[in-house]
């Protein structure tokens, strides 16, 4: 219902020529080569590939997090809603782009309440209590954990099953309310049952929420996104909509990929 | 839904982010301002010692006992290098270490040995908490104890011996625990490699276990023995110090920290005081830099 | 017996003489106090009168307990923003590059000087500075015996914390980063709280090694026996009263002075196994 829609939408984020490489001195060796897309708004776009391909690399560059390393060179453009990300202070980048990791990390000095709204302290966001606690049951609500936890929101969150830790990331991440969420492998440490818990909040989410997400399940990347990209040794292979890269790849590497050749 | 996202923006203007940038590059200024006020001193302190001690330095100050006060005295007037050196500080100080190494090396070994053997047991646990107590107890009060010990029941005066007991007992903890840390990185297969040869036990330890972790062992004493040849005040209270070389250890012994002591508080040889704890400081990051190259070699 | 049985008996053995050396030393030192507590009390300890002229002896240890705590804990207010700022630089940072490796060579090198060395060096070089300042006419006093001691405590205020600050794990940091915090914030909501017990901890010890020192100490603080009047003021420490009034000491004094030590050692004890405690729930 929503698909004739989004095709006219604008891309949320342009990606062009991007490069990136973990050696500062080598910059012949890159992790991402030369990679364009579009990353359209309002969907679920998975990035697929053998492991070490670049996944992580790339979903990485979105929201500048190799410039925590030094050693990391990132060359090419990235647009968000049409603003060149480079412009932006990181500080704001990263507001806007949320990002949830691959095994759950809530702040263990932090209740379940604080981990919500840690974006807001840490940037310094003062609010009314009852603003606070309406964002809190808001976004664990948005995860479906709100039932779960509510009656134990100031006690830290180590008891939660990861499954559940990780939608508290999510429910942090979101109450920000950025435009992008980067998902890296979410629920590569997770139960299958906690893994279908988090496909169907991601289906759900990305009414609202442009999703990028990293993953090496196949199953999953069929399941719930829209579309597809398939990265081999640093570069973008293939890049469409999911349907049509399941049925009919256009490149020899992703039909052996996705017929488990390698990976 | 829509009104989070005003509240984001309006309460985050790029006013406020420009605020955090510049706090976060001050307090990364402050850190760097901080560290190297940290290190300032340590380089204050060896350039100061160089300076002042070089030009005492040579074969003499080596090989001869401390001058008296009347003989620097003189020298002083005619502007000459004060004669003599610090020879009864070296032997006192070795002597003293060596007797101190020879009760704490062994014992703390088998300590060392015995708390690896029991691992979490209760009364292990005991042993360690005993062991990280007398790791905390203040030099001086080792001395108060050697010379109640020692001084008063044993060599009915000040002696070497007791300085040498209080450098043991300070000693012990900084043995203890290391020895039973180089144990636990020992395989277990070698071991047992030992064990299913039917090789007696004590042999195991001597022969199999000491060898692999012989390094781990080093690094241990060698810095032990770091700690322990600055030590001043349980010398104090112990050995006293002494104006000439002696073996005898039931008398008085100087040491290179007593005799800068005893320079210090005489106005005609004051001047020696930086080559003496120049002397020393060198001894004692020698020995720290073995430790750290025998330690790095392991890894 | 076999020999097996031999040698864990003679293990044994050496554990039990580690037992009886630390049970000995607190009967020592309690058996060498009761002189003075038969003849002055309990109220030794908080008595602040210390007078060694015959026929008029009075011994109270109260301004060597306060010189000892107010010397050691303005050498930790010292200390701390100092060691503070070390351990982020080499643990956070800069961690592992070649700046790091200098300071923390540089701060290990701290713990190589002897006491008797910096006391030396405090009189002759900090002192001059203090008077500079025109904090005390002389230069001496609890300030001056602080800062040294301050430069003495960095390198064990630093051990432990650096390496608790250098183990927070990235991912903890990266999800504070990905929510837009600037790196000042992370360190004080996500480095600073997730390390807290150990840089508690390494404070602990490091205040536990300033209480006991006395060389540097003795040599800078005036040795005045009574409770300083301010942090500029002279004073004395327990192991500095100690080490300057035990040549001449016997009968009461002496009694008195090994009940200091006593104290001391008690004191000491008691700080080392607060630290020692927050590092084992640590592990
Ligand atoms: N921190 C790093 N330092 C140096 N090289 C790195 C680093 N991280 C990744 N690489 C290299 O960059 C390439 C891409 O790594 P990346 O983590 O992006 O792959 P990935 O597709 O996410 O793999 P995975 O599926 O295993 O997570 C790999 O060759 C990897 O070895
Ligand atoms: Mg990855």
């Amino acid at each position: 219902m929503v698909n004739p829609v989004t095709e006219i939408k604008k891309p949320v984020l342009r990606i062009q020529n991007l490069h990136v490489s973990y050696d500062k001195n080598d910059k012949g060796k890159y992790a991402v080569a030369n990679v364009s897309a579009d990353i359209k708004k309002d969907q679920i776009t998975a990035i697929m590939g053998p492991s070490g391909c670049g996944k992580s690399s790339l979903l990485r560059a979105l929201n500048r997090m190799h410039e925590l390393y030094p050693n990391i060179v990132t060359q090419g453009k990235i647009f968000l809603n049409d603003v060149d990300i480079s412009k932006l202070s990181n500080i704001e980048l990263r507001r806007k782009i949320g990002m949830v990791f691959q095994s759950p990390n809530p702040f263990p000095s932090m209740s379940i309440y604080e981990n919500v709204v840690a974006g807001y302290k840490l940037n310094g966001i003062k609010q009314k209590k009852n603003q606070r606690d309406e964002i809190v049951e808001k976004s664990l609500k948005d995860v479906a954990l709100w039932n779960e936890v509510k009656d134990a929101l100031h006690k830290r969150g180590n008891f939660l099953s990861g499954g559940q830790q990780q939608r508290l990331c999510i429910a942090r991440a979101l109450a920000f309310q950025p435009d992008v969420i980067l998902l890296d492998e979410p629920t590569s440490a997770l139960d299958p049952v906690a893994t279908s818990k988090i496909e169907d909040l991601l289906i759900k989410l990305k009414k609202n929420y442009s999703i990028v997400l990293v993953t090496h399940n196949m199953a999953q990347a069929a399941r719930i996104s829209d579309y597809s990209m398939f990265m081999y040794l640093g570069e973008l292979v293939e890049y469409g909509k999911t349907k049509d890269m399941f049925t009919n790849p256009s490149d020899k590497r992703t039909e052996e990929y996705l017929m488990g050749k390698f990976g | 839904m829509e009104d989070q996202k005003v509240i984001v923006d309006k309460l985050s203007s790029k006013s406020k982010d420009a605020r955090r940038k510049a706090s976060n590059g001050i307090f990364h200024g402050l850190v760097i301002l901080f560290s190297l006020i940290t290190i300032t001193p340590i380089i204050l302190i060896i350039l100061n010692l160089v300076e002042k001690g070089y030009r005492q330095i040579n074969l003499h100050f080596f090989t001869q006992i401390a001058p008296d006060s009347w003989d620097a005295m003189q020298a002083i007037s005619q502007g000459k290098l004060i004669p003599g050196g610090i020879l009864n500080g070296i032997t006192g100080t070795f002597m003293m270490v060596g007797m101190a190494s020879i009760i704490a090396i062994p014992l703390g070994i088998m300590i060392g040995i015995f708390l690896y053997e029991n691992g979490n047991k209760r009364y292990a646990n005991f042993i360690r908490d005993i062991t990280d107590i007398l790791q905390g107890a203040p030099s001086i009060v080792l001395g108060l104890i050697a010379y109640l010990w020692v001084v008063k029941y044993i060599t009915h005066g000040f002696s070497a011996l007791a300085g040498a007991v209080s450098l043991a007992i300070m000693m012990l903890p900084l043995i203890i625990r290391p020895t039973e840390e180089t144990f636990k990185m020992i395989p277990n297969t070698i071991k047992e490699a030992g064990v299913a040869l039917g090789v007696p036990y004590h042999k195991i330890i001597l022969k199999v276990m000491m060898p692999t972790g012989l390094s781990g062992l080093m690094t241990g004493i060698l810095l032990a023995l770091s700690r322990v040849i600055g030590e001043t005040a349980p010398l104090m209270l112990t050995a006293l110090g002494s104006q000439y070389v002696s073996f005898d250890i039931t008398k008085p012994a100087s040491a290179i920290p007593l005799l800068i002591w005893n320079f210090y508080n005489d106005p005609n040889l004051v001047n020696l005081i930086w080559s003496s704890s120049l002397s020393l400081v060198a001894m004692v990051l020698a020995l720290n830099l073995i430790s750290k190259r025998i330690a790095s070699k392991r890894k | 017996m076999n020999s097996e049985k031999v040698t864990k008996n003679l293990l044994f053995v050496a554990s039990i003489i580690l037992i009886l050396l630390a049970a000995g030393m607190v009967l020592t030192l309690a058996s060498g106090s009761i002189p003075v507590f038969e003849k002055f009390g309990i109220q030794f300890i908080w008595s602040n009168k210390w007078n060694p002229t015959a026929g008029r002896e009075q011994y109270g240890a109260l301004p060597f307990i306060a010189g000892t705590i107010i010397t050691s804990v303005l050498a930790l207010i010292i200390c701390l923003p100092l060691a503070f700022s070390a351990s982020l630089f080499i643990g956070e940072f800069y961690k592992g590059t070649f700046f790091a490796k200098i300071i923390g060579t540089m701060v290990d090198l701290l713990a190589g000087i002897p006491s008797i060395v910096y006391g030396l060096w405090g009189f002759y070089y900090l002192r001059p500075m203090i008077v500079k300042l025109g904090l005390n006419a002389q230069g001496f006093g609890v300030f001056t015996a602080s800062i040294i001691l301050a430069i003495m405590i960095i390198p064990y205020a630093t051990s432990i914390s650096t390496e608790i600050i250098s183990l927070v794990p990235n991912h903890l940091k990266e999800a504070a980063y990905s929510l837009g915090a600037t790196r000042m914030e992370v360190i004080w909501n996500v480095t600073v709280p997730a390390a807290r017990s150990g840089i508690i901890a390494s404070y602990i010890l490091a205040l536990g090694r300033a209480l006991g020192e006395t060389m540097a100490v003795t040599m800078l603080i005036g040795n005045d026996n009574h409770i300083p009047k301010s942090i500029f003021g002279i004073g004395n420490t327990m192991a500095s009263v100690i080490a300057n009034q035990f040549g001449e000491a016997e009968g009461s004094k002496l009694s008195a002075l090994i009940a200091i030590g006593l104290l001391l050692f008690v004191i000491t004890g008691l700080i080392n196994a607060a630290g020692k405690f927050i590092i084992k729930k640590l592990a």
